[in-house]
């Protein structure tokens, strides 16, 4: 496949779209079926067209073809195979044609698989899909086309920047667009709903599995870049609120809001126009973080293209997209049926709170994030809004938060009986006394051994609350073991997943405390044979030598960290050179028990004195950040395969999934 | 339908709590922790107080590192003022001398400047902006005639 091919495949796959947004949106003012049924083969063309200008830029990637631009920047002869493949999506054209790629199939397994839909819902939210697929795809053609050639051709790229050469990099852009893009689905499902006049629970259940899809894909994502950030930096950390983090955050806040909100109108058509807004918010701040990321506006500790026409572009696009679609809301959300009547105190009023919560986070967080832009355009000088100042906003914050997670799900909907549910949870209490005292024994009293003990505390509370409820669900104490297996088996899916994510939002949240209350940094020069103490780890400088890689030049220390006179463990750090481009990069080297991580960096010595700079830290609970989100996601998708998210669905599946019940 | 007047009641005043929230705690959140950016220039016309965190910016001056054990001392310049920096740590991997950084830190009586972080970009061409406004600030710019590459032109979630 060649270059002009796939350049083609795009220049076509724009008409696609066009035809796409307005066609069916005519045909569904008019009622006209003929017109509405363009939507489905438009979409399934347009993922063809897309798929193939994909293919062949990746085909250019494996072959190393150099008259590719693009290619001639972004890779090199010697990369390994997945870093040629991984460089497609590590550079600025070719992540928004990976975007444009996932919404294209997103919208073709909505064509495909969407035979219950409503057909006039469909049409609208496949014309929606459209239009943003028009714009991004001009966006690609006009300013960040992947397939501009070179001549000459040259010998030899450029190669990609070592920092991205990194398996936990290679998959961390496609899960984030996953992310940002399954947002799109329920935005478009919004703008249609709207623009039908009708939301409804068959809406919210159609709506939800997107949203889900989503929302595990963004927590995986931007787990997977603060694990990249945690182990390949060499800075010992895991977050930063760095602009470029924050990005892909607030959309996570808000779409964590989505998820909830759609559950209060599937199950009791409530809440309904603000469910509309969270999804018109989300996707829109979706937007924002490829704005923020892609324009290079933001002073960031990151270091990525900026190009101003690239950016005023996405800024064009997104005034579009969030003016036009907030527009529609103004007009068409009053005249939504009202929903159903909750009390105060009710399993809705919970679902409410968190999405208050969650929408002040995003909104603080946004705020200080846009901040020094603001701070610029106003003339207040040029200045930085760091950690603590996001620190002090969501903390406080999430605490409430965490406390309502272990008591929302078990309120009844409606109607419910607080002191009931909190006379259901003493045992959990009890446990949050006895892991608060634990904690507290084994640190010690000064106030950040406090803070993090309760941060702990904290943490027992959501998960003794989530078993709890889990096992009042099934009865855990209460039936005979076959009994017991038929509830846990009949229990829908969607629960488990609940209780599974929380559970893994417990999990985060002692890694988080534990790791800020009790991390230990040492900084030392040290030369062969010395030996340092870091929280119990005797640590033996063995020496460094040079060695050779792929593609690199590296001094690799050797240390050997025992505990206890227990059995010694190799640690190698490595400092790297890298051939092309040349860059010299830090290889933290990590050796993780199950509770915690001893991180060691090796630094530059003093020329020719054989001593270097050495950084070791002791890292507390910080697997157990990766434990948490991995549950989170997992959770996730236990729930997305709850049988009523198929209801759309060959209706066959659903008999089968039925006779469980018994 | 007085319930559902309770309601929307009820949906405004929660929302009036959510928003009085948020307000309260950016507005303690800003009072300390906004840290605001200087060159040498400007440090070298005000006095600030001293533990104020502040961040700098400007280009390594050639010549001017010097390492002992773990800690680094150099100087930063903005092509018309200097100021000196000590450092305890490892620097970052782009660090060197002629390139452009940003230090987080603090001004000690001394008047040097220690930093706690020093952020230099993960990409060699790359001109920190305000660094580049410092020194266009000092009269003394050489035009972009680096190109900006795009080194790391991708969505990294990233840090120093």
């Amino acid at each position: 496949m060649n270059p002009e091919i796939g350049h083609y495949a795009l220049a076509l796959a724009l008409p696609v779209a066009l035809v796409q947004a307005f066609v069916p949106l005519i045909g569904a003012t008019r009622r006209d079926a003929a017109l509405m049924a363009v939507a489905g083969p438009a979409a399934l063309l347009q993922m063809l067209l897309i798929g193939t200008a994909f293919a062949a830029l990746t085909q250019a990637f494996i072959a190393s073809d150099f008259s590719v631009m693009n290619v001639y920047q972004n890779s090199h002869t010697a990369k390994p195979l997945l870093y040629k493949i991984s460089g497609v999506w590590g550079n600025h054209e070719g992540s928004l044609l990976l975007w444009v790629a996932i919404l294209a199939v997103f919208g073709a397994a909505v064509a495909a698989f969407g035979a219950a839909l409503p057909d006039r819902l469909k049409a609208r939210a496949l014309a929606v899909q459209g239009m943003i697929g028009a714009g991004f795809l001009a966006f690609i053609l006009f300013t960040s086309n992947p397939f501009l050639r070179v001549d000459p051709t040259p010998a030899q790229g450029l190669g990609l920047n070592p920092l991205l050469q990194d398996p936990g990099l290679a998959f961390h852009p496609p899960m984030l667009y996953l992310g940002y893009v399954g947002f799109s689905m329920a935005f478009s499902f919004a703008v249609a709903a709207l623009l039908e006049g009708r939301v409804d629970a068959a809406w919210a259940r159609w709506v939800r599995p997107w949203t889900l899809a989503a929302w595990s894909f963004l927590t995986v994502g931007i787990g997977l870049g603060s694990w990249w950030a945690y182990y390949e930096l060499g800075w010992g950390g895991w977050w930063f609120w760095d602009p470029v983090e924050n990005a892909s955050f607030i959309p996570w806040l808000t779409g964590t809001a989505l998820l909830h909100s759609a559950i209060v109108v599937e199950k009791r058509e409530a809440l309904k126009s603000w469910t509309i807004l969270l999804a018109i918010i989300t996707f829109s701040l979706s937007l924002l973080g490829t704005f923020l990321v892609r324009s290079g506006i933001l002073t960031s500790v990151h270091a990525f293209a900026s190009d101003p026409t690239r950016g005023v572009f996405v800024l064009v696009l997104l005034a579009i997209a969030v003016g036009g679609s907030l527009t529609l809301y103004a007009i068409k959300a009053p005249k939504l049926e009202p929903g159903g009547l909750f009390s105060p105190l009710s399993r809705e009023s919970g679902l409410l709170l968190n999405n208050l919560f969650l929408a002040t986070a995003a909104a603080t967080v946004l705020l200080g994030t846009l901040y020094p832009l603001i701070a610029e355009a106003l003339e207040l000088g040029t200045l930085s809004v760091g950690a603590p100042y996001f620190n002090t906003v969501f903390v406080p914050l999430m605490v409430p938060l965490v406390l309502l997670m272990g008591i929302g799900p078990m309120m009844a909907w409606k109607r419910s009986d607080l002191a009931g549910v909190l006379g259901r949870l003493k045992g959990a209490l009890v446990g949050v006394v006895v892991v608060f005292g634990i904690a507290l024994a084994l640190s010690g009293v000064d106030i950040i051994d406090i803070a993090g003990s309760a941060g702990i505390a904290l943490a027992a509370w959501l998960f003794f609350a989530s078993l709890t409820e889990w096992a009042g669900r099934v009865r855990l104490f209460k039936s005979s073991p076959a009994d017991l297996w038929k509830r846990v088996s009949s229990l829908p899916r969607a629960s488990h997943g609940m209780t599974i994510a929380h559970l893994g939002m417990a999990v985060l949240i002692v890694g988080v405390s534990g790791s800020s209350a009790w991390k230990q940094e040492n900084i030392l020069t040290m030369g062969a044979g010395e030996t340092v103490t870091v929280a119990g780890f005797d640590v033996t400088f063995d020496g460094a030598e040079l060695i050779r890689g792929p593609n690199y030049e590296s001094v690799q220390g050797t240390f050997s960290a025992t505990r206890g006179g227990g059995k010694a463990v190799t640690l190698k750090p490595e400092r790297r050179v890298y051939d092309q481009p040349v860059q010299q990069t830090t290889e933290a080297a990590i050796h993780t028990t199950f509770w915690a991580d001893l991180y060691i960096v090796l630094g530059d010595g003093p020329a020719d004195t054989g001593r270097y700079v050495v950084r070791a830290y002791f890292e507390p609970f910080v697997p157990f950040l990766w434990y948490g989100i991995l549950m989170m996601g997992f959770g996730g998708l236990v729930s997305l395969s709850d049988r009523r998210h198929r209801i759309g669905a060959p209706r066959k599946a659903a008999a089968i999934a039925e006779p469980i019940k018994a | 339908m007085a319930k559902r007047k309770t309601q929307r009641l009820y949906f405004i005043l929660l929302g009036g709590l959510a928003v009085a929230t948020g307000v309260a705690l950016v507005l303690t959140a800003f009072e300390d922790s906004i840290v605001f950016f200087y060159s040498p220039t400007e440090i070298s016309q005000q006095t600030l107080s001293p533990g104020q965190r502040i961040r700098i910016g400007g280009l390594v001056e050639t010549g001017s590192v010097n390492a002992e054990g773990e800690t680094t001392t150099f100087t930063v310049t903005d092509t018309a003022e200097t100021l000196d920096i000590v450092y305890r740590g490892i620097l970052p991997d782009l660090f060197r001398e002629g390139q452009g950084i940003v230090a987080e830190g603090y001004m000690l009586a001394s008047g040097v400047f220690q930093a706690s972080d020093v952020l230099a970009k993960h990409d060699e061409t790359y001109m920190p902006p305000e660094v580049a406004d410092a020194i266009k600030a000092a009269g003394e710019w050489r035009g972009d005639e680096a190109p900006q590459q795009e080194a790391m032109s991708n969505s990294a979630t990233a840090s120093p």
